[in-house]
């Protein structure tokens, strides 16, 4: 299936991607190439078949819900690009 | 002194020949003096290696040192160290320091092992030939005008020109096997779940396993005792008791089935690493395995399907760089939208944004169905495959890769064709079977991998295979002449 400038714009934007115009067209071609060679998959019939999620058909095993370690605020805070007090800063989010 | 297996050092550290303290300076030296022309490290961690080469040294005094206490290895810059730069070869993380260390690393460390540094590879393991990298390609030690292989690129030059004697990789759709096919290594892919995938940066969750690429099977037998284990932090490793992958190096080869799939041989095969495999074959047929032949049907569809699942995980993890908790973050953002898009835009290569833009379609309202789910039925049709074969053999033998290593930017204009040369490794991974490739000999001076694949939880018959042949043959005992000979 091949993608149009305006279906690139549309994915970058849920991609959360900011994409130039002259990137637009480039990744228009390419990615219909690519969608190109998965289109492929069409071609095999699937009727009845499971789709295959894990390797082993396993589901997500749980833990139990307590607490296994320390508070590890100010190592994962220190590492981010801006803080104050303890909290992640961002751009004004409501006027 | 570098030029030296991991079992070697292990060796001549017990023997009391130098101290770990001696042979980190030295390998810290020689990748500082060689690896401008190879590229293979983004990071060399000296001081952080010194502390726990003196630790190794402390602890081998007190007698209870480990095979791999005080041997010197690098971790592929996909592995968090905790404070050690970890950049998966991205501007996004360029400055990233992990507050905490993979359960691989976590493993190596109790040990006693000395990481050295982390190594280069395609930017967050998307690609094959470690071309996609923030800190510039890696060269191939066999011939610097190729290709090294890819993802893990940076691990697999860094062994192949004698830097370090082992590495750590991982493979989501043959980025272990590849390159160590392309630099004339023993690497392995085990079972999905053998290996803990926490504190590795995610690609594709599904298909993402880690293993070691070494000079000999022995060696990679003993890294991936170290590596491979239950972890309950990782919610898909298996709970399998940990084996001893040692333990049937030495078994004879009598009575071995090896299925030979005829789609492993097609049109697509460069003629002569076709004979160089066949002549493996041949080795391993002398060796008293009975040959058979086989077939894969659905191989080529794994290249359409993984090419779908795997770029759409990827989405999902990857959407959790968003310039606000860690990573990189653009200058004055004008809005929260703002800061997403362009902290993503600036942050990420251009293979990453295509495979998150094709992960993104694909997951999107209306085609979910027709892609991913599709691609996930058709996994399971890879996997019946294997299934039925390898309940007529017991392992599966073909090539890595349809060429040697190709030539540094022959293929970077078109992703497809990139793609294209997973078509042997990506069905390992789709059907979570271990894999590995073992040296097997050389195409106009470039190496070829065999490729071995069995059945679950299989990886002491493949390393038992690899090492016989290993006793048979010297391939993997050939140095490039980009390796200085032992100081």
């Amino acid at each position: 299936m091949a993608l149009e400038n305006a279906d690139i714009e549309n994915i970058a934007v849920l991609a959360r991607l900011q994409v130039s115009a002259t990137e637009t067209s480039d990744y228009a071609d390419s990615i219909s190439s690519i969608l190109a060679l998965v289109d492929q998959m069409q071609q095999v019939d699937t009727i009845g078949v499971e789709p295959l999620s894990n390797p082993h058909d396993a589901t997500q095993r749980l833990r139990a819900d307590v607490v296994t370690c320390d508070n590890q605020r100010d190592a994962f805070m220190a590492i981010a690009p801006a803080t104050e007090e303890g909290l992640y800063l961002v751009p004004k989010v409501i006027d | 002194m570098t030029n030296k297996t991991l079992i070697q050092i292990s060796t001549e550290l017990s023997a009391g020949n130098y101290s770990s303290r001696e042979i980190t300076q030295d390998i810290i030296a020689g990748i500082k003096a060689r690896d401008h022309q190879f590229n293979s490290f983004i990071t060399v961690s000296e001081d952080l290696a010194l502390q726990q080469a003196d630790a190794a040294d402390a602890r081998r005094a007190t007698g209870n040192a480990d095979l791999l206490t005080g041997v010197p290895f690098a971790h592929k810059d996909l592995f968090c160290t905790q404070g050690l730069r970890t950049t998966c070869a991205s501007k996004m993380l360029e400055n990233f320091v992990p507050p905490y260390e993979s359960t691989v690393g976590q493993r190596l460390l109790a040990t006693g092992a000395v990481c050295v540094g982390k190594t280069n590879m395609d930017e967050f393991a998307m690609g094959s030939s470690n071309e996609n990298s923030y800190f510039g390609a890696v060269k191939n030690p066999w011939d610097l005008s190729a290709v090294p292989g890819g993802s893990s690129g940076g691990s697999a030059a860094a062994v192949a020109a004698g830097l370090v004697p082992a590495a750590t990789g991982t493979d989501t759709g043959g980025s272990i096997r590849q390159p160590a096919s392309f630099c004339n290594l023993t690497g392995i892919k085990p079972t999905y779940g053998r290996v803990s995938r926490f504190g590795i940066v995610a690609y594709a969750s599904s298909l993402d396993q880690a293993g070691p690429m070494c000079t000999t099977a022995e060696d990679a037998a003993v890294m991936l005792n170290a590596m491979a284990g239950f972890d309950a932090q990782d919610s898909t490793s298996v709970q399998q008791d940990a084996a001893d992958f040692t333990a049937d190096l030495n078994q004879p080869l009598a009575g071995l089935k090896v299925g030979l799939p005829k789609e492993f041989f097609g049109s697509g095969l460069d003629p002569q690493v076709a004979d160089c495999i066949m002549a493996a074959v041949k080795q391993i047929e002398a060796l008293g395995a009975e040959i058979v032949d086989i077939s894969l049907p659905n191989l080529e569809l794994s290249i359409p399907a993984y090419y779908v699942i795997a770029p759409s995980e990827a989405s999902s993890n990857l959407s959790r760089f968003d310039g606000v908790r860690y990573g990189y973050r653009c200058d004055q953002p004008e809005d929260l939208m703002d800061l997403y898009c362009r902290s993503r835009a600036e942050g990420f290569g251009a293979e990453v944004k295509r495979r998150i833009m094709v992960g993104t379609y694909a997951l999107s309202e209306g085609y979910y169905d027709a892609y991913y789910l599709k691609a996930q039925r058709i996994r399971r049709l890879i996997k019946d495959d294997f299934a039925r074969a390898l309940a007529k053999v017991d392992v599966i033998m073909g090539p890595v890769a349809p060429t040697p290593a190709f030539d540094l930017g022959s293929n970077t204009k078109d992703p497809v064709a990139m793609y294209l040369e997973d078509i042997y490794t990506l069905s390992a991974n789709m059907a979570g079977i271990p894999a590995m490739s073992t040296p097997a000999g050389f195409v106009n001076g470039r190496p070829v991998g065999l490729h071995i694949m069995g059945n679950y939880f299989a990886e002491a018959k493949l390393l038992n295979i690899a090492h016989q042949y290993q006793q048979v043959t010297d391939w993997h005992l050939e140095t490039p002449s980009t390796m200085q000979k032992g100081a």
